[in-house]
This record gives structure tokens, C-alpha cells and sequence, in this order.
């Protein structure tokens, strides 16, 4: 026991977080964590897993006892045998940024936006070391900032946080966060924000941290990928409590929890031959194009003087009825911009977008109202995708009263239908959006898209804001619902894995272009594009053996790419 | 905490606590609120029954009693000559009864605030929600104007204008319109600050796919949505108005006499502060109070309609 | 460069905005009354007055070209009438009152010094004031110092300037005998008696607009300590009185700065009402005067000059939000 705790860098012993409720001071705390144990090993990498709600980021912030005021924490964190929990402010203090740097997910409002990167990271620098010279800290800052692998520090460093890419602010934090040259780091989903090829390069350079400098590493994630890649250990928790603790090989090869089972089984594998959920009856080869893009042109603002942004440029393919055509791309690269072009959300600046055979760009008013009763959209957020102050019912008959001459008695009937053709209830008729989950609320979003049975279905990243066995669920039904209606299906995501379960034929998008165009599998298995290439290599799969063949193939692309590699991702 | 913002699917969500019931139970158990919207409830009933309440002791807001004046026209008696008639005493130089002068003004000043603050509301809340939902042109040469007035010196325009006030327009109704008129942008701001973050959500977009014409995708979505700000905003714009009729008629270009108003008595005032200082302490605490009511119930309907609160 | 440029395109919107208000101001005050210059000439309105002013005015010529001369007058200045009855005006001429003698801007010249002296102690008085409560109150949201901020500020939102003013007087000059009921002392004169003579006013004006400033800052302050760069610069292991100044102050003070602009133009419609009250021959005296006899050359000149002080006052003020926040240059 003595030798276990000598070499714990982070032991956590029935760790307890309950939050009481500032409107109703009297009421039970609410716990989120509940008797958490862990332990951080010296130079290892200890991850955190779990889908929303699980205590996992709670957790992690109150080692730092960032929590808010209304919390409270008990049991133990003890870092480096130094008790944590009620420990005085100064102590707290010269934790936070001394022995535990910190890396948030969001670099771009982790960063304080009227001061520049060197300020920020100069300031943490003399707050732990308070004699050092203005030069010695500027030095200092610069040289951290090219230990993380900034290629200009100097510029980074006199740059405001809105002048950078997600990127290089992430780069930033880290270098931030180890500017003490801390014992352990904590990392709160810290490339979850972040497109694949620069998640890549973040986790490759939090590796190196732990390799180089035997940094300890806390990582909070839900990406299974992710963990494979990274992790030494693993504890898998979900609801406050800790579902399994396992090293990261043997929890991938024996997952023992059934819940860990189920959270790996719904992760999406990329590679993995048989696609689950597209239909493969085969097509009638003469059957028309449902919806298709010739030349397509899209440009945004302009005018004045000044040049307009261009978002899309020369894009052409066609769906067919009941297949999938999967549109992949990093952010900015323009495939929701296309995506919202087929439903008439955004104008063409020249070629086609012809949806049932007819010119969205050239079809009458009349014309362009019908064929919106042929499209059918759903969106990234479930949040945000449904009015709160309508009912689910509501909302679902809002295309029939728009785009059909139905009586309210035929409206309700087909409403109804199409709860249960998403596997919602009559009960979840006369509900609020509130009261639904996200998971609920998407479905409510899905049925509303197919009410008048659409040739065209739009889905743009439907799944990324759920949690993955929610999104295995959605994805379920959005297969089951093609092969019952047969609509074309144009499914816009980043995630090649999810469009690998779907799609028929895939079509990548980079800076405006598609840059690739075929069946699924020959484009997954042998792209020839190297940006394809790239993007295949930097996704992270969820089997630790296989990430790390993946991830030396990454690396050489990476190189080849950019010789400066891993700063990639210029603004 | 993380992007993945759900729970398991199936999985029931408790009722979060929204909608007009729960936020009116929210705004009753505010004590501070509860009494503000008793007391604009009293002054509503007392200028709504100003005749009968005045015909309890026989007053009006127009009869003269020199008889209860000294020879430098100072009421007789204590505090401004306060009795059993004269509730609040009488004014000073022409001795007409202050406690009519009082109920008679809340009568203007309730009217012309409210009157005004309508017309406010809805110059505001038209240009708030077409401009951020439209965008492009006319938005920035409507938003750069509403910009422009929002930082204007409105009491001298205010002021200006009534030198060309015509003659065939009642004086209080001419005021409702320029108080009305220079009223609007702040609520035009913030209302299209608001549809500005709604047209960003994906329900407006969604609608807008299934073809629904902007006419519908402002009346079905964004009007709602931004119906609770506009509450809020207008029960904050009455004592506004309010505190605007009174400065003009404290300046004297405001409502004319004989029509009763707060104002124009607080600016009569001036010279007797030191001679009767209750002439300017009762129709001065009766603005008072109705403002504060106003402000304290607007900032209470904010908490309860918006459970993040403290903003603007 | 940037920040020339940014600043370039705010001065030039400006001058456009100036342009539109003059035309739009002419057009209500000279083209709407049927007889401008019977408004122009004052009251009690003699005979005389009446002829020079139509004269003067050249009421008889065509709208667009007395709109012309009007312009001409503000950039070049312009001669009222003509032969040995001529006054000249100088530029900037934003009227002549015929009532006075004087031209609008030699008036608004004289009676300046004493409303600056009232509005900028009083802007100060409550933006150091406003933003102070405005902290106290939004680090610890519920709190006593909170409440009790909250409180006072409620009460000093819903109190009218004037009566404000007027208890003051009440309390200070007659009943306590501290300081001066009203008037004016000029600084050359006496710079004691200057400051005795104003402490009122600007209490008095500071006070209302103090506690909207609080209630404005407390929000910002909240939302801004909400924010997760707050959280990092924690989790840097900063102090919490650092977090809050250079972290939350620093970027909850921007919105403020930006509304203090706005209301700009609510200071000097304060203190036109704060003149009234203690008796000071001010702007707003000099407006108020001028409405009351109909001078409605004196009221035009002071409603558009008012108008470009504060438009002028505002690019200033968006040039320096410019400099202070590094994200304003980029939407300019």
C-alpha cells in the first residue's frame, strides 16, 4: 500500500460532489459524483469516460476545486500524498498552474479575448515564479510556446485569441499548462472542439508530454477513440459512479461492466467491413437522380469592394431514391453550406441544384413551395431544431399546414403515424421540447422532416450533439425509416465513421471542393485523394492495438503533408 | 461541461419548471413584486375613480381658496395646510386642494405613460424584429439609424419640439406622439438583439425550409419568442415615460394647466421649498412610488420569465 | 494601419449621420410650421422683429435653397439680410436670434462653461460610483453588500432627477445650511465657491444615473465571471483579486463604456433639468428660455448643436473602444 501511494501522483478516495439548489435552499443536495476512487500513476495516462451526466468533468474540476460555490465535496484528493480537499486558498493556489496544468475544451473561449496569448501564458508563468525577470518570462514564453510546436511563437504570442485557429489556441493551453512544469495535467475533453486532423496532432503532443517529461495525465473524454488512443488507464463512469477501472488493453479486449459493453458496442468503427445499416437491394440502373448538383457555386457576402468568401465551388453528384450520399468534411470546408443549398436555404451563384429534376435556383415561386413539400431537413442541434414554445404535435404538423391542404383531423391522424414511425408515443403529443431529451427531440425533429414524404432528406450532423448510444439509436431509425419511405438521403458529417454505417456513396469536401467522389468502401479502403487519406488516418478507432498502427500511418501522411508537421492548422 | 448534452434516449426528462403558470407562481412568491403590483394597482384605481375620490371631501383639482392663503401666499396651518378637507394641504399662491391636484395627475401621468409607451412598443418591437430577421440593407441603414437616435439628446429634441406643438392637437396628445416617437429604439435594440439569436436556431431555419413565407416565420416563431422580452421591457419603458412627461411638464413645456400633472407641480415647487416643503413632497413621492412599483415589478416579471436573470 | 482605417470609416459615417440630421431638423422645424419666421421672432414679438426676421430668412425664396444657405452657414458662416441692416454670422452658424442680437453659437459659447463644469463632475462622479457598486454587488451576487447595493440603486433609478434636486436643496441648503441652494460661480472667480456651488448638482445628477451604471455593471460582472476564460485564469492558480480586476473588470467594463457613450446625450438632457433646479444660467436654461419666448432660431441652433456634440463625442468614444478592445476594429 505505502509503495502504491509513493508512486500515485493523484489518488482519489471516495470522492462525493453534491450540489444544492439556489432557488430552493432547503431541498436535498442533488449528487452528481458519488464515492468516485481512482488512482493517477506517475507518466501515466488516466482517463475519465462517460457520456453527459456522469460526473466525469465534476470530477475532474474538483481536484482543482473549481467547482462552484453551491457545491460540496467530500472523501479525498490527495496529490502527492498533500490532502486537497478543504485545503486553505494558498495552497489551492499554488496547485492550480503549479503541480496540475489544466486544458479546457473550448480553446476559443478558454482564452480572455482582450489580451494577447503572451500576456496570458507570461502571467501564469509569474504567478509560480514571481522573481523571474520580465526578459526571462518572455523567453521563457517563447520557448514554450515552440515546445508545443508553434512554428511562429513570436507572432502567436503578440496574436489575440480571435486572430487564431482552434489549433494553435489549443497548442497555446498546453503550453500554458505546463509552464510550471506541473506533475500532472488535467485535460477536460481537450480536442473535442477540434476537427480530426488537428485532434490528432493535440493528442500526439499530450503523448509526447507524458513520454518526455512524465507528466501525469487526467483525460476527461467520451470519445472512445480518443481513450484507445491515449490512455494507460481507464475508468468508465456514468451517473456518479465508477462503472469499471481497467487498464486501457484489457478494458478493450474484456470489457467486464455490461454498461462498458454497450458503450463500446454502440461506438462506430471505422474499417470494420459490414456496413450494419444500408440497404443493398440494388437500384433499377435507369432510375433518375432524386437530387443533384452540377458545377455548383456558392459565395457569401461581397459587394462594395469587397470580394465575396467563396464556400463552395465546382461541386457536381447526384442521389439516387433510397440510397445515402454521405458529405464529409472538416469544419469550414462548406459541406453544411452545400447542404443547406438543397433546401433552398442558401443561393447559387451559378450551376444547378435540381432537386426532383427541377432548378431550385430557377424553379417560380410556386414551383420552389412545392418542391420544399419534397425536401425534408433535419438539423445538427436538438436544442435548437425545435421551437420551444410549440408542442412535439405542433411541431410535427407544421409542414402538413404549410405544404398540404389536410383537415386537422387528417393532420392529427398523420402526426400520430409519424410518432410511431419514429418510435415516439402518443404521449409525447401534447410535450414540450423541454421535456424531451435530445435524443427524443431529434426523433420529434426526424419525424417532422419525412411528415410529406420527402424525395430528398437532408441530415446535417444529426447525430454530433448525442451522446454515442443515442446516436447508434438515431442512426438505427434513419435507416429504417429510408428503407419504409425510400428517400434519397444526403447525410452531411464530419464523422466518417458514422457515414461509413450509412452511406452508399461517400463524397469528402476540403476548402470548398469535393476532392473525392465514390462508393463507400473503395472511397474508405483505398482513397486516392491524400487529403481522404489524411482525414482516414487521423480518425481515431476504438482498439488500442490497431490505433497505434493508425497512428504511425498518421504520422508519416502528417509529415508528408506539412513538414512543419503537427501546426497543421493555420488559422 | 461537454458537448454531448442528452440522456439516455428513452429515458423520461422531468418537466423543467417554464411557461406563464409556473413563472406568474414565481412572480407571486417574489414579495417585493407582489406588493409593486398591488400598489400600481391602487394608483390605477385612484386615478381611475379620481372624481369620486375627490368628491369625498368636495374638492376638485380647479377651485381657488385664497381664503386659506397668508398675504405672501403661503398656506395657513401646519404642513401646507393639511386638514380634513384638504388631505394633502393646498398649493400654494392659489390654494386649490393638493390631494386632487395628486390623484387628478396620476390620471395624466398614468395615461400619457402608457399611451406613449404603446406606441413605443410597437414602433420597437416592428423595427426590432424586421431588422434582425431581414438583415442586409435595410437592417444596416435601420440599425445605424436607431444607433444614431438611441444616443440622441431626446429631452432637448423633446424640448425643441414643443415650440412648433400645433394648436389643433390636444397638448397631451401631442406629447404621447413625441415621447412616443423618440421612445422606441432602446427596445428596437434589444428586440433585435434577440431575433438576431433566434433566426440563428435551428427551428427558424427549419420552418423556412418547409416553405413557410417570412410573414409566418416572424408571427409563428420569432414574435413568441421574444414576447416575454417585450413584456418585461415595456413594464420597465412605463415609468420611463412616466419620469419624461413629468421633466418636460417640470420645465414647463409640458402639459399645460389647468390639466393636472406631477410634474408641472414639482417645477411650480421650486420657489417654495423653503416656505412649504410638502407642496413638493406629496405629488414627489407619488411619481416616486409609481416608478419604483414599475421598476420593482419589471425587474421581478424578468426574474421569473428569465431564470438566468441579471441582464439587461 | 487597421486602426486608422477603423477610425477613417467611423468619422466618415459620422459626418454623413450630421448631414441627414441637419436636413431632417431643418425640415421639421422650418418646413412644417406654416410661418417659421413668426416662431423665429420671439416673444413679445414686435413688428420690427417680425419684418427682419422674414427678411433675414428669406422666407419668400424657394425650401431648397434656404436649406442651401443654411448648410452654407454652418460650414462658412453666412450674412443675415443685407445692406447697412446686415449681421454677419461666423461659422459654425447655427442661427442668429433676433431676439437677442447674438448669434446661436456666441450664445451657446457663452453659456458653456457652466454646463461642461456640471456634466463632466457629475459623469464622473458616477461612473466611479455606478461601476465601484456595480462590482461590489456582481462578485457576490446575494449577498448583503449585494441587497443592499441593489436596493439603493432601485430607489435611485426610480427617483426623478428634479426631486432628487429639490430634497437636496431642501436638506443641504435650508435645513443644514451646508452648502449653496443654487447659481453659478465661475473657476477664475473662485475656485472654492465653483466647487461648493456644483457639489449639489453633480451629487444630484450622479445619483440617478450612478445606480443605473451599478445595475448595468453588476450584470456584466456577473455574466462575465460566468465565462471560461474566468476558469482558466483560476485554474492558473491566480489570485481571486487579480482574477476579478484584470480577468472580469477588464472585459465587463467594455459594454459599460460603450452605454456611457449612448448616454451621453441623457447627461446633458440631465442637466438641463439639474440648471432648472439650482438656478444656474446654463444651456438648458438658455433652451428653456428660448422655448418659452419662441425663439425658434435659438432652439434649432441648440437642438442640432447638441446633436453634433454628442455625435462627435461618440466616434470618440468608438475610437477608444477600438483601442481597449482588440475584437472592435475587426467587425468595423
Amino acid at each position: 500500500m505505502t509503495e502504491i501511494e509513493t508512486r500515485d501522483v493523484l489518488a482519489v478516495n471516495a470522492l462525493s460532489v453534491a450540489f444544492a439548489d439556489r432557488d430552493a435552499p432547503t431541498a436535498p443536495p442533488r449528487t452528481v459524483v458519488d464515492g468516485v476512487d481512482f488512482h493517477l500513476g506517475h507518466g501515466r495516462v488516466l482517463a475519465l469516460v462517460g457520456e453527459s451526466g456522469s460526473g466525469k468533468s465534476v470530477t475532474a474540476m474538483s481536484v482543482l476545486g473549481l467547482l462552484p460555490a453551491n457545491a460540496r465535496v467530500e472523501g479525498s484528493i490527495r496529490l502527492e500524498g498533500r490532502e486537497l480537499v478543504g485545503a486553505d486558498a494558498a495552497t489551492v493556489r499554488a496547485v492550480r498552474g503549479g503541480r496540475i496544468g489544466t486544458i479546457f475544451q473550448e480553446p476559443m473561449s478558454a482564452f480572455n479575448p482582450v489580451l494577447t496569448l503572451g500576456a496570458q501564458i507570461a502571467e501564469a508563468i509569474v504567478t509560480h515564479h514571481p522573481r523571474l525577470r520580465r526578459r526571462e518570462v518572455r523567453a521563457r514564453s517563447l520557448e514554450l510556446l515552440e515546445s508545443v510546436g508553434i512554428a511562429e511563437p513570436l507572432r502567436i504570442a503578440r496574436s489575440h485569441p480571435h486572430e487564431l485557429s482552434g489549433g494553435q489556441l489549443q497548442r497555446s493551453m498546453i503550453a500554458m499548462a505546463i509552464s510550471s512544469d506541473p506533475i500532472a495535467l488535467i485535460a477536460d475533453e481537450p480536442t473535442t472542439a477540434l476537427d480530426v486532423t488537428v485532434q490528432a496532432g493535440i493528442l500526439d503532443l499530450i503523448r509526447s508530454l507524458r513520454d518526455d517529461r512524465g507528466t501525469a495525465v487526467l483525460l476527461i473524454t467520451h470519445d472512445m477513440g480518443v481513450v484507445a488512443d491515449l490512455a494507460d488507464d481507464v475508468v468508465v463512469m456514468r451517473s456518479g459512479h465508477v462503472e469499471e477501472r481497467e487498464s486501457s488493453p484489457a478494458l478493450f479486449a474484456a470489457p467486464q461492466a455490461g454498461y462498458t459493453r454497450e458503450l463500446l458496442r454502440a461506438v462506430p468503427r471505422l474499417g470494420e467491413t459490414a456496413a450494419r445499416l444500408r440497404s443493398s437491394e440494388p437500384l433499377p440502373a435507369e432510375l433518375s437522380a432524386a437530387a443533384e448538383v452540377r458545377a455548383a457555386r456558392i459565395e457569401y457576402g461581397g459587394g462594395w469592394g469587397r470580394p465575396a468568401v467563396v464556400a463552395v465551388e465546382s461541386a457536381t453528384f447526384a442521389i439516387r431514391p433510397g440510397r445515402t450520399l454521405g458529405l464529409v468534411g472538416e469544419s469550414g470546408s462548406g459541406k453544411s453550406t452545400l447542404g443547406r443549398a438543397f433546401a433552398g436555404l442558401v443561393p447559387v451563384r451559378s450551376g444547378e441544384v435540381l432537386v426532383g429534376g427541377i432548378d431550385l435556383a430557377r424553379a417560380s415561386r410556386r414551383e420552389l413551395r412545392e418542391l420544399r413539400s419534397a425536401i425534408g431537413y433535419v438539423f445538427q442541434d436538438p436544442a435548437s431544431s425545435l421551437d420551444p414554445r410549440w408542442t412535439v404535435g405542433d411541431a410535427i404538423a407544421e409542414p402538413l399546414r404549410l405544404g398540404s391542404d389536410k383537415t386537422p383531423r387528417e393532420r392529427r391522424a398523420r402526426v400520430l403515424e409519424l410518432l410511431d414511425a419514429v418510435r415516439l408515443s402518443e404521449s409525447h403529443l401534447e410535450r414540450f421540447p423541454h421535456e424531451l431529451s435530445g435524443g427524443q427531440r431529434q426523433r420529434v425533429a426526424i419525424a417532422r422532416a419525412i411528415a410529406l414524404h420527402p424525395s430528398l432528406l437532408i441530415a446535417d450532423e444529426p447525430t454530433s450533439a448525442l451522446d454515442v448510444s443515442v446516436q447508434a439509436r438515431v442512426l438505427d431509425l434513419l435507416a429504417d425509416l429510408q428503407r419504409e419511405f425510400g428517400f434519397a438521403c444526403l447525410f452531411v458529417s464530419h464523422d466518417l465513421a458514422v457515414v461509413q454505417e450509412l452511406a452508399h456513396e461517400v463524397a469528402v469536401m476540403r476548402a470548398g471542393r469535393i476532392v473525392e467522389l465514390g462508393p463507400t468502401e473503395r472511397v474508405l479502403s483505398a482513397p486516392d485523394s491524400p487529403y481522404t487519406r489524411r482525414l482516414l488516418a487521423a480518425a481515431p478507432v476504438a482498439d488500442p492495438a490497431q490505433q497505434a498502427a493508425r497512428r504511425r500511418a498518421w504520422r508519416g501522411l502528417a509529415a508528408e503533408a506539412d513538414p512543419a508537421a503537427g501546426d497543421g492548422d493555420a488559422a | 461541461m461537454s458537448t454531448t448534452a442528452t440522456t439516455i434516449d428513452l429515458e423520461a426528462v422531468p418537466a423543467r419548471k417554464t411557461g406563464a403558470r409556473a413563472a406568474l407562481r414565481k412572480l407571486l412568491r417574489d414579495r417585493a413584486a407582489a406588493a409593486s403590483a398591488v400598489t400600481i394597482l391602487l394608483f390605477v384605481l385612484a386615478a381611475a375613480c379620481a372624481p369620486w375620490l375627490t368628491g369625498i371631501t368636495g374638492q376638485d383639482p380647479y377651485a381657488y381658496h385664497v381664503d386659506l392663503l397668508d398675504g405672501s401666499g403661503v398656506p395657513l396651518g401646519f404642513g401646507g395646510g393639511v386638514s380634513a378637507t384638504h388631505w394633502f394641504g393646498v398649493e400654494p399662491l392659489t390654494g386649490r386642494d393638493l390631494f386632487s391636484i395628486v390623484v387628478y395627475g396620476a390620471r395624466t401621468s398614468l395615461l400619457i405613460g402608457v399611451a406613449a409607451t404603446a406606441v413605443s412598443v410597437v414602433i420597437g418591437v416592428v423595427v426590432g424584429i424586421t431588422t434582425g430577421f431581414v438583415g442586409g440593407w435595410y437592417d444596416r441603414i435601420a440599425s445605424r439609424g436607431v444607433d444614431v437616435l438611441f444616443g440622441f439628446p431626446v429631452l432637448v429634441f423633446l424640448i425643441a419640439l414643443t415650440t412648433i406643438a400645433p394648436s389643433w392637437l390636444p397638448r397631451p396628445l401631442f406629447i404621447v406622439l413625441i415621447i412616443g416617437l423618440f421612445g422606441w429604439p432602446g427596445i428596437s435594440r434589444i428586440v433585435r438583439a434577440q431575433v438576431l439569436v433566434l433566426r440563428e436556431r435551428s427551428f427558424v431555419a427549419a420552418s423556412t425550409a418547409m416553405g413557410a413565407p417570412a410573414r409566418h416565420v416572424m408571427a409563428a416563431h420569432v414574435l413568441p419568442n421574444v414576447s416575454a422580452t417585450i413584456i418585461v421591457v415595456s413594464t420597465i419603458l412605463v415609468p420611463g415615460m412616466i419620469g419624461v412627461e413629468a421633466a418636460l411638464s417640470f420645465l414647463g413645456v409640458g402639459v399645460v394647466p389647468p390639466t393636472p400633472s406631477w410634474g408641472r407641480t414639482l417645477g411650480d415647487a421650486i420657489g417654495w421649498v423653503q416656505t412649504d416643503p410638502l407642496y413638493l413632497v406629496f405629488p414627489g413621492l407619488a411619481l416616486f412610488i409609481i416608478t419604483l412599483a414599475f421598476n420593482v415589478f419589471g425587474d421581478g416579471l424578468r426574474d421569473a420569465l428569465d431564470p438566468r436573470g441579471g441582464r439587461r | 494601419m487597421r486602426m486608422l482605417r477603423f477610425a477613417g470609416v467611423r468619422v466618415l459615417g459620422a459626418i454623413v449621420v450630421l448631414l441627414l440630421i441637419t436636413v431632417l431638423t431643418y425640415a421639421v422645424f422650418y418646413l412644417l410650421p406654416a410661418n417659421p419666421a413668426q416662431l423665429s421672432c420671439g416673444r413679445p414679438c414686435t413688428p420690427e422683429n417680425l419684418r427682419r426676421a422674414a427678411e433675414f430668412m428669406g422666407t419668400d425664396l424657394p425650401w431648397w435653397q434656404q436649406l442651401l444657405e443654411f448648410l452654407r452657414g454652418i460650414v462658412l458662416g453666412r450674412d443675415f439680410g443685407s445692406g447697412a441692416a446686415a449681421v454677419h454670422c461666423a461659422a459654425p452658424c447655427f442661427g442668429y436670434s433676433f431676439q437677442q442680437n447674438a448669434s446661436v453659437t456666441e450664445l451657446i459659447l457663452s453659456r458653456f462653461p457652466v454646463t461642461a463644469s456640471i456634466a463632466i463632475g457629475a459623469a464622473v462622479l458616477w461612473l466611479v460610483t455606478g461601476v465601484a457598486g456595480g462590482v461590489a454587488s456582481g462578485m457576490r451576487p446575494g449577498s448583503v453588500v449585494d441587497r443592499g447595493v441593489m436596493m439603493v440603486s432601485i430607489a435611485g433609478v426610480s427617483a426623478p432627477v428634479y426631486l432628487v434636486g429639490l430634497l437636496a436643496i431642501l436638506l443641504f441648503g435650508f435645513v443644514l445650511r451646508w452648502l449653496p441652494t443654487g447659481g453659478y460661480i465661475p473657476f477664475a472667480t473662485d475656485p472654492v465657491q465653483w466647487f461648493a456651488h456644483l457639489l449639489l448638482p453633480w451629487c444630484t445628477l450622479a445619483f440617478t444615473t450612478a445606480a443605473v451604471y451599478a445595475r448595468l455593471t453588476r450584470g456584466q460582472m456577473i455574466e462575465t465571471l460566468g465565462e471560461d476564460y474566468i476558469r482558466t485564469a483560476r485554474a492558473k492558480g491566480l489570485r481571486e483579486s487579480r482574477v476579478v480586476v484584470r480577468h472580469g473588470l477588464r472585459n465587463a467594463i467594455l459594454p459599460v463604456v460603450t452605454v456611457f457613450g449612448l448616454d451621453l446625450g441623457t447627461l446633458l438632457g440631465g442637466t438641463v433639468i439639474v440648471e432648472r433646479v439650482f438656478s444656474m444660467q446654463g444651456l438648458g436654461a438658455l433652451l428653456v428660455t428660448g422655448v418659452s419666448v419662441v425663439d425658434l432660431q435659438l432652439v434649432v441652433g441648440f437642438t442640432l448643436f447638441s446633436a453634433f456634440l454628442i455625435i462627435v463625442s461618440n466616434v470618440v468614444i468608438d475610437v477608444v473602444n477600438g483601442v481597449v478592445d482588440p475584437r472592435a476594429k475587426a467587425t468595423a
